[in-house]
């Protein structure tokens, strides 16, 4: 028997978790010595006040819409993809590959291939990983875990002793040519007669961000792979006797995953930094985490809570600028977030089950 | 590379290595119970900072060492309370405490001492010195003895000796007790343990409970003992390389001293020689710092004897169905 409406574990849950997770990060900024009222009013105001804000919002979106994407899709397969981040790194580096040496004509071509290439290097990153846990039955977070380490001294190296310009002291690639300049949001909307803010680094990425969602929708709730991944993360040896193969899933499941992580590259390498610099990620990976639990692994919640953090991260930048309230605020709330949407959800959910129990009896 | 060079790297190799043994003894006692962490690494954090915060204003390090094992209790308590009382996901929970202890500590340490997220500089009162242990004064110009005895072995904080000596010590407890035999049963089949009248979730809060302790220790040793004070995010991963070893030795506590020695003695060699130089071959220094977990992964993908987790680790247990 249901418990529980569906809307109420859908909606309801990651509400009072958010709730739960906002109440505390007020009291921290209280202990702080700073009124909350006023710092939420602050980030409104910074985040969505002005096109410039927004695009920033914006911006952090779409990398946390492509990570969220990738924990969801390996999430549905029972995997945890712990390794968003090295992913992203590798991404970053597909992207610089294919930006630097291949003269595009236009930028919708070198977008076409940089996303290629963006998620074929984050699927061969998350390969691995998928593989041993596949075949040698090694724990999929540990390796995951580890090649987030691994890939950050690739990256280091490949920047320091490879990509670098030799006139350069900074550890980045050079920039890279004019031809492969994605359009922003402000290119994008003058034509339409919308004036958006020029230096917002918002770009076209977040389209390709918004499709990927409703590609991944259709991949995981209209397509046979979709059931086969849901019913091997529900029960292997359930969709083993269906004749699934679990090798395949897992190494399909994380190869999908690898690569949605991987073309958040398109965003914050070509899109805003348009060279390859190190941490380009700045833990977009793990808040994909964060942006999953939340939105409940579907591909619509995943916008919603990108979205969300986007906004958090982008109000929690103005926060640091006009208030005593450092940065670290939002690792904070992002932190409650993964604790109490995913580690501590039977704390929100069983009281709740018994409270709708109760109702349903008294209706009887 | 002379003599006293190799002392010197073996020196800095036991310094280097002695959080990482702290928290992968953590870590060990764990797992052993069967409960995933991989929040060693925020455990360790949360532990720095409170530590130093302490020593820093009232200039007494033990009440810096509290402090940071009381830091470091606090964020086990939740760990225990999401994985074991609410059956929750273990790595989640993990992940969650990192995160919590990265911001939380940049953000207090800002608002109580307003350097840029450090603490202040510890004094001398304030900071684990070094022990000179008997004669090695003497004996410092005896050749090959002397100065492995009063280089490499003397001078070190109590810390370290804390560290080294807590090495038998779990071994003697997890092999020789009553706990520890029940310690590793709950990790295997607490159902087991469970028909036996033993509490399975007791259990589990004290290990978990003991491995907050060595944490804090480690915590508190990175920031009063090895360096002067806190700074941001100062564990810098040594959570992870921690775990790392952990599997590395396949969870058993000798061969964790020699999996944390060995990643020590590849910090301390890329610290003091960045690229190394083998005739016409350069290893860059990348490539010490990745080669932890590269080892890692082969001993996981089982290429070299295999490691296998504790059976139960990562499930709650469910008393009844």
């Amino acid at each position: 028997m249901e418990k529980m409406p569906k809307w109420a574990d859908v909606v309801l849950i990651p509400l009072i978790s958010l709730l739960l997770a906002a109440g505390l990060s007020a009291l921290v900024i209280l202990a702080i010595g700073e009124d909350p009222v006023a710092a939420v009013k602050l980030m409104v105001d910074g985040a969505l006040g002005s096109s410039y804000g927004l695009g920033y919002t914006l911006y952090y979106a779409t990398n946390f819409m492509f990570t969220g994407l990738a924990v969801a899709v390996a999430a549905h397969a029972g995997l945890f993809n712990i390794g968003g981040e090295g992913q992203a790194m590798l991404g970053g580096l597909g992207v610089a590959v294919i930006c630097l040496f291949i003269p595009w004509p236009h930028w919708t071509l070198a977008l076409l291939f940089a996303t290629l290439g963006a998620g074929l290097f984050g699927a061969a990153w998350a390969a691995i990983p998928a593989y041993l846990q596949a075949k040698r039955g090694s724990h999929i977070v540990i390796t995951t875990i580890m090649f987030n380490f691994i890939a950050a001294a690739v990256l280091n190296y490949v920047l320091v002793n490879v990509l670098k310009p030799a006139s350069s002291m900074d550890p980045a690639s050079a920039r890279f040519g004019d031809t492969v300049h994605l359009p922003s949001l402000h290119e994008l909307l003058a034509p339409l007669g919308i004036a958006f803010s020029k230096s917002a680094p918002a770009n076209v990425s977040l389209l390709v961000a918004v499709a990927a969602c409703f590609v991944v929708w259709l991949l995981i709730w209209r397509s046979s792979l979709g059931f086969e991944i849901r019913a091997f993360g529900k029960s292997e040896p359930g969709a083993r006797y269906a004749g699934i193969s679990p090798v395949k899933i897992t190494m399909i499941a994380m190869m999908i995953s690898g690569a949605l992580a991987g073309m958040m590259a398109i965003n914050n390498v070509m899109g805003e930094a348009e060279r390859l610099v190190l941490n380009a990620t700045e833990g977009a990976g793990f808040i994909g985490i964060a942006v999953a639990l939340m939105g409940r692994n579907h591909p619509f919640g995943v916008f919603l809570a990108a979205i969300l953090f986007g906004f958090l991260y982008q109000g929690g930048a103005e926060l640091a600028l006009w208030t005593k309230i450092p940065r670290e605020l939002i690792v904070v709330i992002q932190a409650l977030v993964i604790l109490f949407t995913g580690a501590l959800d039977n704390m929100v959910r069983i009281p709740l089950e018994k409270i709708f129990l109760a109702f349903r009896k008294e209706a009887n | 590379m002379d003599f006293l060079t190799l002392i010197q790297v073996l020196d800095s190799t036991v310094r280097l290595a002695t959080p990482l043994l702290l928290a992968c003894l953590a870590g060990l006692y764990s797992e052993r119970a069967g409960v995933f962490d991989i929040g060693l690494e925020g455990k360790m954090l949360m532990a720095a900072f409170f530590s130093a915060a302490i020593a820093a204003v009232t200039g007494n390090v033990w009440l810096g060492l509290l402090a940071g094992i009381a830091a470091s209790l606090v964020l086990s308590g939740l760990h225990g309370l999401a994985s074991i009382t609410f059956r929750g996901n273990q790595l989640i929970s993990g992940v969650a405490i990192n995160f919590l202890a990265a911001g939380l500590t940049v953000l207090i340490a800002q608002d109580w001492f307003k350097q840029g997220g450090r603490t202040p500089s510890l004094l001398t009162s304030g900071r684990f010195g070094p022990i000179t242990l008997p004669f090695a004064e003497s004996v410092k110009d005896v050749p090959i003895f002397g100065p492995i005895y009063s280089e490499l072995l003397s001078g070190h904080s109590i810390l370290v000796y804390f560290a080294f000596l807590a090495v038998p010590a779990t071994w003697w407890i997890l092999y020789r007790t009553r706990f520890g035999l029940r310690l590793r049963a709950v990790g295997e089949n607490p159902a087991a343990v469970d028909t036996a009248g033993v509490s399975v979730i007791g259990l589990r809060y004290a290990a978990v409970a003991i491995c907050g302790v060595l944490c804090g220790v480690a915590g508190a040793y990175l920031a009063t003992a090895l360096q002067a004070g806190f700074v941001k995010d100062m564990t810098a991963g040594r959570g992870f390389i921690a775990l790392a070893a952990l599997i590395f030795a396949k969870w058993r506590p000798w061969q964790a001293m020699g999996a944390c020695l060995l990643f020590g003695l590849l910090q301390a060699v890329a610290l003091r020689f960045q690229n190394i130089e083998l005739g016409s071959l350069t290893i860059p220094v990348q490539v010490m710092d990745a080669l932890p977990y590269i080892l890692t992964v082969v001993i996981l993908a089982g290429f070299v004897g295999k490691a296998v987790p504790p059976r139960a680790g990562g499930e709650p247990y469910v008393k009844e169905r």
